[in-house]
């Protein structure tokens, strides 16, 4: 271009109606994602809830009414008089079997009621009806009821109830509850947490405060960054190698000398904690990475300045600063874990256990049994997966938020 | 400049030169600083001001892939020799940063910290209060203590980071532009706390303003890039601040300091 005069330049459009429209529509786009999101989880909810609670139609094989004695009901009835009815109504050995799992003199007059109405009543379930479904056409049910059922008794229920949480699993929907998969879910967590936090952190300060960036580092960060993404039922499938199968000495309490009669060889709390464990590993090990990198160098400086060694700098500084970060990832890579259920189906999950169960026992979880129940075709099981995905998700939203508040408590910020 | 004098003079750079992996960033630095004075660092950007000084406490190990040859002797003994560990060096050979860096803690603890992991047994009350007496910041912050540091005004943060450098009884204090990033006022507040800090201290002072230097210092080394393309950088004079701002002897200084170029 020659050194005189530069051509003229052209004008500028006057284009900021255009650019203000175009501002608008994205914000709209983003106002209606929102929405749906909103409206999906919205609908979600409703849903299990629609299915948590609505009337059921309860026949019983022995009337209750014809149980009660001199007209008193059978719920008033004092203890001994239950035992009496337990004893002419159930097989010598039925009843002894009872004696044996718990002497009837220690039990209190609500468990014995309970077992009557268990063993002796022996509600069935007819058919069952959803919330929305109660609520509006709930003199269309009651002819239906009264019309097919006439023995029946219909009853509106909350299949949510501090019984559901209280009772072990059983085969009769009406008794069954998430007692064992509540604790399975617990002792599953928290090994997975004692195990995969230490090693996640201490994989992370490692990478990100010892380790050269040489090309073998960067080599073993990517491939971290790729088992995040690895599909949980290959964890499984390693998790049954190792733990399950190779580590079965271990896994089953044998080294221990802890043999459980009841314990499937390696199928175990503890080889679903570690498989868990595995499975955020990863995660846990990036969110801490990140969390270490967003501490401000000038930190690092200041403390080394002052002739701090580096494990002084690490602990003193980077830590506590880094903390917050660490336990934001731990606490979403747990809620991850607590939801997981494919890869313990291939670890070997049970799903109809009734007792509680300990580290080497065998195990069924929350989302396990709900996964269970949904799949089976009477109805009432159903309802009862929506029970408990309520306390799934109660479970869930409290152990976040204990998690949240001993973050911010323990995280004093300056 | 070949003897050394330990009395005298505190840090002796004998042929020091710091490589970046294959880029060498300062080239041949020979340079005697005096005990309590304080010596300036001026020069225009890139020519290795902050690389020369974070070589006199060996800071530049931190950066992956720096190395450095030739001797810097601290009283006496060389930084580079085996067996010296940095963070011996770095206790004895404070460093205040440009941005004030005070720790999220408490003013206490900022000063308190660094005492405490060297192993201090004596009264630590103390210890705090005379490290914020002698960086001028007691009087501001006595009622204080126990609220955060980073509460501070910028200029009593940096304040904060010379009464934490001091309270670890380093010889020498390292500044790196301390007063960049802080308003006339607070400038001030830190040149004439420097005045008071060298009757205990010896100060090197990196600064892109000559007036500062010029107001400060006692001495003056004058950093140029070396004139053969390498994009390496060198003390092409050092002498005491009057001479180095009224008769210097290298041409380029004169330029520099009378704001030809630069």
């Amino acid at each position: 271009m020659s050194a005189s005069s530069p051509a003229p330049l052209g004008p500028f459009q006057d284009n900021l109606p255009h650019r203000h429209r175009v501002g608008a529509v994205w914000q709209w786009i983003f106002f209606s994602a929102t929405v749906i999101g909103i409206f999906v989880l919205s609908a979600l909810l409703l849903n299990i809830i629609d299915g948590a609670f609505g009337y059921v139609a309860l026949e019983a094989r022995v009337d209750p009414d014809t149980l009660a004695v001199n007209g008193v009901p059978l719920e008033e009835l004092p203890k001994e008089e239950l035992i009496r009815i337990l004893q002419e109504r159930l097989s010598a050995s039925a009843f002894n079997k009872l004696n044996d799992e718990k002497p009837f003199e220690e039990r209190s007059q609500a468990n014995v009621y309970d077992l009557v109405i268990e063993r002796v009543v022996k509600y069935q379930v007819l058919e069952t009806w959803s919330l929305w479904e109660s609520l509006t056409r709930s003199a269309e049910i009651r002819a239906r009821v009264a019309e097919e059922f006439p023995q029946a008794e219909l009853r509106f229920v909350s299949w949510l109830t501090v019984e559901t949480i209280r009772r072990p699993q059983s085969s009769e929907a009406v008794n069954a509850g998430v007692r064992t998969a509540i604790l399975g879910s617990l002792w599953t967590i928290m090994i997975t947490i004692v195990v995969a936090f230490p090693l996640g952190v201490g994989a992370a300060i490692y990478l990100e405060e010892y380790a050269r960036d040489d090309w073998l580092n960067r080599l073993i960060r990517t491939n971290i960054n790729n088992l995040a993404g690895v599909p949980s039922i290959i964890y499984g499938i390693l998790g049954l190698a190792i733990f399950v199968r190779a580590l079965e000495r271990l896994t089953s309490g044998a080294m221990f000398g802890l043999v459980d009669p009841t314990t499937a060889n390696g199928r175990t709390v503890l080889s679903a904690g570690l498989t868990l464990a595995l499975l955020i590993l990863p995660l846990i090990i990036i969110n801490a990475q990140e969390a270490i990198r967003a501490v401000p160098q000038s930190l690092r400086k200041a403390s080394l300045g002052i002739g701090a060694t580096k494990w002084q700098t690490i602990w003193a500084h980077v830590l506590p600063n880094a903390l917050p970060g660490i336990l934001t990832g731990t606490i979403l890579a747990v809620s991850r874990a607590i939801g997981e259920t494919a890869p313990l189906v291939v670890v070997g999950a049970s799903t109809a256990i009734s007792f509680d169960p300990n580290l080497f026992s065998r195990f069924t979880t929350l989302p396990i049994q709900i996964y269970q129940w949904t799949s089976r075709p009477q109805g009432e099981w159903r309802h009862l997966a929506a029970a408990a995905i309520l306390i799934l998700l109660t479970l869930l939203l409290s152990l976040n938020a204990t998690a949240i508040v001993l973050r911010n408590r323990f995280t004093k910020r300056f | 400049m070949d003897t050394l004098d330990n009395n005298r003079y505190v840090i002796q750079a004998r042929n020091l030169g710091i490589y970046y992996g294959d880029f060498k960033a300062v080239t041949d630095v020979n340079m005697d600083i005096e005990r309590n004075k304080i010596t300036a660092i001026i020069g225009p950007s890139g020519c290795g001001k902050s690389t020369l000084l974070r070589a006199f406490n060996r800071m530049n190990e931190l950066v992956p892939g720096s190395r450095a040859e030739g001797q810097v002797f601290f009283d006496g003994e060389d930084l580079y020799a085996k067996g010296v560990d940095p963070v011996e060096v770095r206790h004895r050979i404070g460093m205040v940063f440009q941005k004030p860096n005070p720790f999220p803690k408490s003013i206490y603890e900022n000063i308190a910290w660094g005492a405490r992991i060297h192993g201090y047994r004596g009264n630590m009350d103390e210890l705090v209060e005379r490290s914020l007496r002698q960086a001028a910041l007691w009087d501001e912050v006595k009622d204080i203590l126990h609220r955060s540091g980073l509460a501070l005004s910028g200029g009593q943060q940096q304040r904060l980071c010379i009464a934490r450098a001091i309270a670890v009884q380093p010889e020498v204090i390292l500044m790196d532009e301390p007063a960049s990033a802080l308003d006339p006022i607070a400038t001030l507040k830190i040149e004439e706390l420097m005045q008071d800090l060298k009757k205990d201290y010896t100060i090197v002072i990196v600064t892109h303003n000559m007036q500062q230097a010029a107001r400060v210092s006692d001495y003056t080394a004058m950093m140029m890039l070396v004139n053969d393309g390498s994009r390496s950088g060198t003390v092409i004079e050092f002498g005491e601040t009057t001479k180095i701002f009224t008769r210097p002897s290298d041409k380029r200084t004169e330029d520099y300091v009378t704001g030809r170029f630069g």
